[in-house]
């Protein structure tokens, strides 16, 4: 309770009896003007209440005269960024690839769509921005097994890769081991040969024409005699820095054993044709483009 | 009694009658029309400030084809500010940034040395409303005349003249709120689209706005405005002190105010004559005579007022003045007090707008209209390649400010041997690069750099891009780094 109002002597006002260090402050009125604003911020906000969204009620909240839904406007601009969408998705469709990297700004709708797309879809088993995994190409490194063109890759993408899908790209090498085409000690002759010759892990003084011979034997038809490989039936290339399994020995013998085959899906069933070459620019640029 | 003293009579009840409420009435003021040398000063200015601010938006200025071609303009749909030949991005938004703290520092230094001319004289609110008393004035009659119509019943002249009033303040306020959207927009467009109905809601929105408040402000509130709303007089007074010059009255001279004849050799009275033409000038309807005070916002109408009267009874002109309070105390006791400008408070506020002032034009004169970004990519951090070599992706922004479509070439430097190639672009990579960068631009594309470095000791090393302006030769340098494997030595097992 302010105990020391006093008439200040200047202005003939009371004070309001509080005091900092000295400092004491006038009682001056408010201006009825302010005060009446107030009260019409206060009736301009009932007016909002009738008008807008506001008091919640039980079962439900009272949904304004006015009708206002943010959620119907987050719907209406969907739909008209999808019609948008629509117009540059057809001419993505229908025009070539060529077409489409001549026109830059179809070019950076069909990267936007094919870098979420990949996002959702490929980044799983291929790694953000293409960088592979164990298993999985790193399509960014361009060591391709079903070749890096952007006929390529579409073809890949569309129809995918022992996916069971007419087009799809097809393959298996042989269990040369499981099978018994090669005893265990010839696997093991061969893969000295190719983990010292291909790889780049050369021992001085390694005899490695055992491996060298039955490489030659069974091999080189699908993997070429220098290892290039060969896209045509999906071989890996095995003279590189970079490998599908990994740059261990252990995992040539298991290859050689029991191949592994890995499978990629057809994506024809769940992405448009025209999604598919947007994502298919957008792999082609990750830097592994031929 | 009269007509006017009722009125006044009134007024000063209500003024009494305010002292036990919470609330107050707002008292009425009616200044008085005043001629004289601070008076002309006034209209000068406030003829200068309202041409600029009307006329400013229809100068126009050439900055080629495709370009828009209004001096001043504030872009916002293409977030570019434009004033004259100078062209700001977003990203020079701290230039602004600086030019408001050196008004504000301006204004600091103005303040300290005298007092506050900026709100007698230049502020919007005060130029408005002397615009709007005076044409109240030349419709509805000085203040007498003003005061004896308010407080008769209405009668048609009144109605009319209220009406006519009314009528031309909201067509200047629609004129002021107009004016504000054209220094946004292009103004002879928009002149032409708000009329045919084809501007943006915006435009309708905001001219409406402004109408609403130039109208309410100044023909309204006026006083209100600085006296409950305005900030600036609540800590003026941390950059006044007692060697600021302030409209004074000098209460040394005038005290013991008296009516009547000054008779010589009678030393009773001051050169007051108490007449109160100060107060009935005074636009913010207070008493000079009380001394330094929050209301006053030093326009000096009373001095021009009190000169009138001292020439009439033949006293010395200046009895209200610019003065300092130190140099009133002196003058009390007789002495001399010299006039201090420099001060600690004025050589701060001085070297602090040296400083910006120096600051800032060495920052326009530098700036470059050539601008590179580079963002690493985070994943994959690095791709090995089949033949041993590494590659990194990096996102590259060239900003071209200038008005004339650039040619660039972009290279590397501190990685030898290393190979560029834009990624969407021509698959073969070179040492070099060209790109192109239209005018008034920025080109975004991602580039992939191939290399064997040497020794990642610790998985990279620093590496910079440098662009350069084919055609000026101009050159602006990014670092960043390049990344492999750690312990990576030139690719061989
Ligand atoms: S007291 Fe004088 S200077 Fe201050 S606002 Fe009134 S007329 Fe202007
Ligand atoms: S105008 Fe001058 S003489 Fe008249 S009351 Fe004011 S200070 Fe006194």
């Amino acid at each position: 309770m302010p105990t020391k109002i006093e008439k200040d002597a200047v202005s003939g006002r009371d004070t309001t009896g509080h005091e900092w260090d000295g400092i004491k402050e006038l009682d001056t009125p408010l201006p009825k003007w302010w005060l009446y604003t107030f009260y019409a911020c206060i009736g301009i906000a009932f007016v909002i209440f009738f008008l807008y969204p506001s008091i919640p009620y039980g079962p439900g909240y009272w949904h304004g005269v006015l009708g206002y839904s943010q959620r119907k406007m987050v719907d209406a601009e969907v739909a008209k960024l999808t019609a948008i969408r629509k117009v540059s998705l057809d001419k993505i469709g229908s025009l070539s690839f060529e077409q489409i990297k001549a026109d830059p700004q179809l070019l950076e709708v069909a990267m936007t769509d094919g870098r979420i797309t990949f996002a959702e879809n490929c980044q799983p088993c291929h790694g953000a921005g293409g960088g592979g995994h164990i298993g999985y190409p790193a399509l960014a490194a361009g060591s391709w097994l079903w070749g890096g063109t952007l006929d390529d890759i579409q073809q890949t993408v569309t129809h995918g890769i022992r996916s069971g899908d007419d087009d799809a790209r097809n393959s298996a090498m042989p269990h040369f081991g499981a099978d018994g085409l090669l005893k265990p000690a010839e696997i093991q002759q061969v893969a000295d040969f190719v983990w010292s010759n291909f790889y780049g892990h050369k021992t001085e003084g390694q005899d490695t024409s055992a491996g060298a011979k039955i490489f030659a034997e069974n091999c080189i038809a699908c993997h070429g005699e220098n290892g290039e490989g060969n896209r045509v039936v999906g071989a890996p290339r095995l003279n590189s820095h970079i490998h599908l399994y990994g740059d261990a020995r252990e995992t040539i013998v298991a290859q050689v054993t029991l191949p592994r085959q890995g499978v990629m899906p057809n994506w024809n069933h769940r992405l448009d044709p025209a999604t598919i070459k947007a994502v298919t620019l957008y792999v082609h640029a990750l830097g592994g483009g031929e | 009694m009269s007509r006017i003293s009722k009125v006044e009579s009134r007024l000063r009840t209500e003024q009494d009658a305010v002292q036990d409420h919470l609330y107050a009435n707002r008292l009425r003021i009616y200044p008085k029309s005043v001629r004289g040398k601070v008076r002309t000063i006034k209209w000068a200015i406030l003829i200068a400030c309202l041409t600029i601010y009307y006329v400013l938006p229809w100068v126009r200025w050439y900055r080629g084809p495709n370009q828009p071609g209004q001096a001043v303009l504030l872009d916002l749909s293409t977030e570019r500010f434009y004033f004259f030949g100078l062209e700001l991005w977003p990203q020079d938004i701290w230039l602004l940034a600086g030019i408001l703290i050196m008004a504000a520092v301006s204004l600091f230094l103005v303040t300290s040395l005298m007092g506050r001319v900026w709100c007698g004289y230049t502020c919007p609110q005060t130029v408005w409303t002397d615009l709007f008393m005076w044409i109240e004035r030349e419709i509805e009659g000085d203040r007498n005349e003003r005061m004896t119509r308010d407080a008769a019943p209405l009668n048609a002249d009144t109605i009319w003249k209220k009406f006519l009033k009314h009528g031309i303040w909201l067509t200047i306020a629609f004129w002021t709120g107009g004016a504000w959207i054209m220094y946004f927009v292009d103004a002879p467009t928009v002149t032409v689209d708000f009329w045919i109905g084809d501007a943006a809601t915006p435009v309708y929105v905001f001219t409406g706005l402004f109408t609403l408040t130039t109208y309410g402000l100044a023909g309204w509130a006026r006083e209100q405005v600085c006296t409950y709303m305005c900030p600036w007089p609540r800590f003026q007074a941390a950059m006044l002190d007692d060697q600021s010059f302030t409209v004074t009255y000098q209460a040394w001279r005038g005290e013991p105010r008296a009516r009547g004849k000054r008779v010589e050799g009678a030393p009773t009275a001051g050169d007051c004559v108490d007449c109160s033409l100060c107060v009935t000038v005074c636009p913010t309807g207070i008493d000079i005579r009380d001394g330094i005070q929050l209301e006053c916002i030093n326009c000096g109408l009373c001095m021009d007022a009190c000169d009138h009267v001292m020439e009439r009874t033949g006293q010395a002109k200046g009895l209200i003045t610019w003065d300092t309070l130190a140099r009133q105390a002196a003058k009390k006791l007789g002495k001399h007090e010299p006039i201090r400008f420099l001060r600690p408070r004025t050589l701060i506020y001085v070297s602090a707008l040296t400083i910006a002032v120096i600051g800032l034009t060495t920052a326009l004169l530098t700036r470059s209209t050539l601008g590179l970004s580079v963002l690493r990519d985070r994943a994959p951090l690095f791709v090995p390649l089949a033949d041993g070599s590494l590659r990194n992706g990096y996102t590259l922004k060239i900003v071209n400010k200038s008005q004339t479509n650039g040619a660039f070439d972009l290279s590397i430097s501190g990685l030898p041997d290393a190979k560029l190639a834009v990624a969407e672009g021509d698959p073969t990579p070179s040492s070099t690069v060209h790109v192109l960068g239209s005018s008034d631009e920025v080109k975004t594309f991602r580039l992939l750099v191939t290399a064997r470095p040497a020794a990642l000791t610790d998985g990279s090393q620093p590496v910079d891009f440098i662009l350069r302006d084919t055609a000026t030769g101009a050159q602006t340098v990014y670092h960043s780094v390049f990344m492999g494997p750690v312990g990576y030595s030139g690719g061989a097992h």
